[in-house]
């Protein structure tokens, strides 16, 4: 029945992306005051100039056609009273940023559990899944508002560089104009014809209308990604900043792809730490047991979601960075050996507090069961691997010190703890981080459970050895490569480390899913009975993503230095400079704010709401 | 309402905490201002200025210490570079064209893969390939003139003979770059960075190695003199230079011609309050 709905799915998806493709062709493309009826018609005229003429004559046409970046002067930057202009874009930017990193996340796992709910014939699942996406909906007119305040203040500060960005753009502009009509009425219908589209063939239909409110908005954020990687990586234009004739060598510019994998998977995270945080909220303000029992439940299926998108997430972040050193060592050292170096010690401050967070929520859950007396002991230990990578990832590379204390050391950097503070030591402090929280989540996934397969102790024990080998290899591989290679090869941990940490997750979940396969229930979970303290976790969880995709926001931001597009269009407006970390900090804790109290106030309206339903 | 609150305070607190560490638990460093579009008077200028020059941008503009330094292994050193480049002609894997050191030297900034120093080469391509970018492109952007003055700085470093000639024109106006026309400058700063000062004096934040220390000038010298001192710079001589007595001749005699009078009197106003 599945195989068959998978295939009505397909087939209703297929349509919709027909339609579309259909329609594609014949959005008009213009740049620089050429108007053409689709992109064969455009490349064949270009093609044919080409030809016809002579090449220094083609050649001179091409570059009339396709102008250079515009060299800007300070005079070139309106201004407007009592506004600043980077501030103004900065919070406009970042706040849209988040509203949409959330309002494109959360139809992911909502159509997940809504397919959960419809396989397991468990309403509770479809019953959350409705209340994630109404707690959206809200959210995605303010993304909306946000995208628009950004894309004036833009035109408004700085009209060159927009008239710039939208020549090369214009075709990715209008198709997301188109897209975003598809999104708006795909999330309409979806959420709208929710009960109306519950039952039998119209579920899925209703399922169908979610996988393609999900194409549309992944391919909507792909979009705008290639925008945001062009200023930074630019394709598809020559050393001046002249159109080549290739859009699509524009969009899929050097660090399109990673940063597209990047945020989809930090996406899945934030979006599962904010429903976490709505779960959180309404769980502290529930009066009767039922309510306290159904948001527990919600605040840990929405955990489960952002740490399952928290695991992968320094990978995504390590390929993007591995890339920004391949398109530009002299970006990716601004990023990791310059000024920024020391904003990676407060991220490793915030991912302390997120892996902290997250698996502190895990051990007050096992509250929830009898059962768990079982694993309580273990939960010290596993604080203690934690802390102490947090510690490692926490060491800076370079200390600031006074000539006496530098003379003491015997140079900048100490002979055995130096190395804490470079790559390996960080890789085998995220790997382990990683491997403790997921041991903390296999532990609360079997404190009410007994396995009753009689290979059981062999099971247990091929996991423990599996853990502990993989454990002394990233140990071993981050020493040897922290204290006895040279810089080039630093790295070279990285990769083994990553397959021995993914390696683990994958075998434990094999294991686990046959071993405990028709396990005795020790003791029933009692959803609504954790401590308050735990929802206080989900809080935190929240709030240091919201922070650090701040900050993280500015690095990818500032690596580009004094440039709109990095080495192709300079910024010579009086706000070219870089701005130093604490008040990029500023900047962002105030967004942050205004970010919280709006989310705050989506949660308000919602209680509200359901009060008035009820 | 209580637990609004509540929540309310916990995320005011947990943000001041990032906050507060973000500006506190951490050095402010703060990042050198974007590089200035300056012009070159390049027929005025003395050789030694010259190689001053190519100091001033291989330490800043050209972000070559970025990773030729000895710290971070991440590129040669390149104290030797200028004597030793006659051997890397010789060697079986150099696959470049210059036919000289000097050659050599330019070619290794813009064709960067003409000679990869062993261990030094992009993982996997048996240093056959550099991670070296062209210096004359993208977000260096460094001029001709500016990289010959490098090559003179190169070669003066390693002791060996400076074989590089001053370019005689001013170089093109470069994005980016210390070639482009100026623009007058609004502080004494801007001054002192539009006529390169701090090429050879000890002035502001520039700390120059030729000319007179001017960090505590207005201490000595009253505002007539430093007019003077730049309008004729001849007409009176200083006697202590870091290293050897002050020359006539050295400094360029053309700033009567160049600089606006506001600039003028921005940086000699500037001079005198220096003490």
């Amino acid at each position: 029945m599945i195989l068959t709905g998978i295939k009505k799915v397909t087939c209703l998806t297929l349509l919709f992306l027909l339609f579309i493709a259909w329609g594609g062709p014949h959005v008009s493309l213009q740049f620089s005051g050429v108007t053409v009826a689709n992109a064969e018609e455009y490349a064949a005229k270009s093609e044919g100039a080409a030809t016809e003429a002579a090449p220094a004559k083609a050649e001179g046409e091409k570059k009339a056609e396709y102008p250079p970046a515009p060299k800007l002067t300070e005079a070139d930057y309106p201004k407007v009273k009592g506004f600043n202009g980077r501030i103004m874009i900065w919070l406009a930017a970042q706040l849209h940023l988040w509203f949409a990193a959330f309002v494109l996340a959360v139809p992911i796992f909502v159509l997940i559990l809504e397919g959960i709910g419809m396989a397991t014939k468990d309403e509770r699942y479809d019953k959350m899944a409705y209340e994630f996406i109404k707690v959206s909906l809200t959210a995605y007119s303010i993304t909306a508002i946000f995208g628009g305040l950004l894309v004036f203040s833009l035109i408004i500060f700085y009209p060159d560089f927009m008239k710039y960005m939208t020549g090369l753009f214009s075709s990715t502009m209008l198709a997301y104009a188109f897209l975003f009509f598809a999104e708006s009425a795909s999330l309409y219908i979806y959420y709208y014809g929710w009960h109306w589209l519950h039952d039998g063939f119209r579920k899925w239909v209703h399922l169908t209308i979610g996988l393609i409110l999900n194409g549309v908005g992944t391919t909507l954020m792909f979009l705008a990604n290639a925008w945001v990687t062009f200023m930074m990586s630019p394709g598809g234009v020559d050393p001046a900043g002249a159109f080549q004739g290739d859009h699509w060598a524009v969009i899929h510019n050097f660090l399109w792809n990673p940063l597209n994998l990047h945020r989809v998977i930090a996406n899945i995270a934030y979006g599962g730490s904010v429903i976490g945080a709505y779960a959180a909220y309404k769980f502290l303000s529930a009066t009767t047991k039922e309510d306290r029992a159904h948001y527990d439940w919600m605040g840990y299926t929405a955990n489960v979601i952002a740490v399952s998108g928290l695991l992968p997430l320094p990978f995504a972040g390590y390929w993007l960075t591995k890339e920004m050193y391949a398109y530009s060592q002299q970006m990716g050292i601004t990023l990791m050996g310059g000024i920024f170096a020391w904003l990676f010690i407060i991220q490793a401050v915030l991912i302390g507090a997120l892996f902290l967070s997250a698996n502190y929520y895990l051990w007050c859950g096992m509250a929830r069961s009898q059962g768990a007396v079982r694993y309580t002991k273990y939960i010290k230990y596993i604080a203690v691997a934690i802390i102490g990578s947090f510690l490692v990832w926490f060491t800076p590379h370079t200390l600031v010190m006074t000539n006496q204390e530098l003379k003491a050391l015997g140079g900048p950097y100490h002979k055995y703890l130096g190395p804490l503070g470079i790559m390996p030591a960080k890789n085998t402090a995220v790997n382990i981080m990683i491997l403790f929280t997921y041991l903390s989540f296999m532990l609360y996934r079997r404190c009410n459970k007994i396995a009753t397969v009689s290979w059981a102790p062999a099971g247990n024990a091929a996991q423990a050895a599996i853990y502990v080998a993989a454990i002394a290899n990233i140990v071993f591989l981050g020493v040897y490569h922290g204290y006895f290679t040279n810089t080039p090869f630093k790295v070279a941990a990285s990769v083994p480390q990553v397959v021995s940490t993914l390696f683990v997750i994958i075998f434990c979940a094999i294991i686990d899913a046959f071993m405990y396969k028709g396990a005795k229930e020790v003791a029933p979970l009692q959803w609504g009975k954790v401590p308050d303290r735990s929802q206080y976790a989900l809080f935190m969880l929240a709030i240091s993503f919201t922070w650090l995709m701040g900050l993280m926001g500015y690095i990818r931001s500032g690596i580009r230095q004094h440039w709109h597009v990095y080495t192709i269009m300079r910024d010579n407006s009086v706000d070219a400079y870089t701005p130093t970390i604490g008040y990029a900090a500023q900047v962002v804790t105030l967004a942050t704010m205004i970010f919280m109290a709006i989310v705050i106030f989506i949660f308000w309206l919602s209680n509200i709401s359901a009060k008035k339903a009820h | 309402m209580k637990s609004f609150l509540k929540i309310l305070i916990f995320n005011i607190v947990i943000l001041s905490f990032y906050a507060l560490y973000a500006n506190m638990g951490i050095p402010q460093v703060k990042p050198e201002a974007p590089p200035k579009e300056e012009k070159l008077d390049l027929g005025s200028m003395t050789m030694d200025q010259f190689i001053a020059l190519g100091d001033k941008i291989y330490n800043g503009k050209g972000t070559c210490t970025l990773c030729h330094n000895p710290v971070g292994g991440r590129a040669p050193v390149l104290d030797a570079v200028g004597s030793i480049a006659a051997d890397r002609l010789k060697d079986a894997r150099y696959k470049g064209k210059a036919t000289s050191p000097e050659e050599y030297l330019r070619e290794s900034m813009v064709d960067t893969s003409a000679f990869v120093v062993t261990g030094f080469g992009v993982t996997g391509t048996n240093d056959t390939k550099s991670p070296m970018p062209d210096v004359s492109t993208g977000a260096i952007g460094l001029s001709p003139a500016e990289i010959d003055a490098v090559i003179a700085y190169l070669q003066k470093k390693a002791g060996a003979e400076v074989t590089v000639k001053i370019p005689t024109e001013a170089p093109e106006a470069k994005e980016g770059g210390e070639a482009a026309p100026a623009a007058p400058a609004k502080t004494p700063e801007e001054v002192i960075a539009k006529y390169a000062c701090g090429a050879c004096h000890i002035i502001g934040k520039e700390q120059g190695a030729l000319g007179p220390d001017l960090s505590k000038i207005g201490a000595s010298k009253n505002e007539a003199y430093l007019r003077q001192a730049i309008l004729d710079p001849d007409a009176v001589i200083a006697k202590n230079c870091p290293g050897a007595p002050c020359a006539p001749g050295m400094m360029p005699k053309d700033f009567a011609d160049k600089m606006t009078a506001s600039e003028m009197e921005m940086l000699v106003k500037f001079m005198v309050k220096s003490k």
